[in-house]
């Protein structure tokens, strides 16, 4: 029976393609970041359990709804009139616009309401009442 | 006055701290970069100006009052138990469609739990009518 020498294994890990892994990482991460652009207003979200998720931030507006009934559109503040103004600029820009109704959960359906009639005249139909996720 | 012989220096750029640098940047990109994504209840709005008229056998209505209690097809329900109610009136017609009426002081929470109630029983076709 013939012993056969080990042969010694090289066991280094190749660090040299260590920065091109990593700079690809990056590239990732600064392409999908989004910096926060506006605060809005302090809202408490509803809760809901059937929940979907918005699929793109760049498709997505905001209108925040104060539960004193202010209405503030990337954090300037309007009456329920001038709505459909904003809304209808940014449905020409972006036609696969989403609106995302940031409500607080003691705003009043009024104006709501409202809000939905302003976007029906600006012809921006995609409507998302932003929830969170409720744990039963 | 001495004239010093210029040196030949080899022209690199060090490149050993370059996987440090690309460390830090990821790292800073990973901690902004946020996650949660924005999740709600999701709608589409009839066309302004867009009258149907639908028979009335196929509409169910759907009231909500002031103090957030509802109203379907003139039967006062729990707001969790709409979800079993609207199935049941589903299976007997699939052409259903329900609307969702409030009161103007109505309060939104009571208005989305609704609206969740309705996608939890697979209702697609929902109608928001104005308030009043």
């Amino acid at each position: 029976m013939k012993f056969s020498k080990k042969i010694k294994l090289n066991s280094d890990i190749p660090t040299a393609s260590m920065p091109d892994i990593i700079f690809m990482l990056l590239i990732f991460f600064m392409v999908t970041t989004v910096l926060r652009e506006y605060s809005g207003l302090p809202i408490n979200l509803p809760k809901a359990k059937r929940i979907e998720k918005l699929k793109s931030k760049r498709h997505t507006t905001h209108i925040w709804v104060s539960k004193e009934g202010l209405i503030s559109i990337e954090d300037k503040l309007y009456p329920v009139d001038d709505v459909r103004h904003i809304m209808y600029e940014k449905r020409s820009t972006n036609p696969q616009i989403v609106t995302s109704l940031k409500a607080d959960e003691e705003a009043r359906m009024g104006l709501v309401s409202g809000i939905h009639n302003e976007l029906r005249k600006a012809d921006a139909l995609k409507l998302n009442y932003s929830t969170k996720t409720a744990v039963d | 006055m001495a004239l010093t012989k210029r040196r030949l220096k080899g022209g690199e750029i060090p490149t050993s701290s370059m996987a440090d640098i690309a460390f830090l940047l990821l790292i800073f990109f990973l901690v902004t970069t946020t996650i949660d994504m924005d999740k709600g209840l999701g709608i589409v709005l009839p066309p302004e100006g867009d009258t149907i008229e639908i028979r009335k056998k196929n509409i169910l209505n759907c009231l909500i009052n002031s103090q957030g209690k509802v109203l379907l097809g003139g039967e006062p329900v729990e707001t969790k138990n709409i979800n079993r109610a609207i199935k049941e009136r589903l299976r007997e017609n699939e052409k259903l469609i329900i609307s969702v009426k409030s009161h103007e002081r109505t309060r939104y929470k009571d208005y989305v739990a609704v609206i969740d109630q309705l996608k939890i029983a697979n209702a697609t076709r929902i109608s928001i009518a104005e308030t009043d």
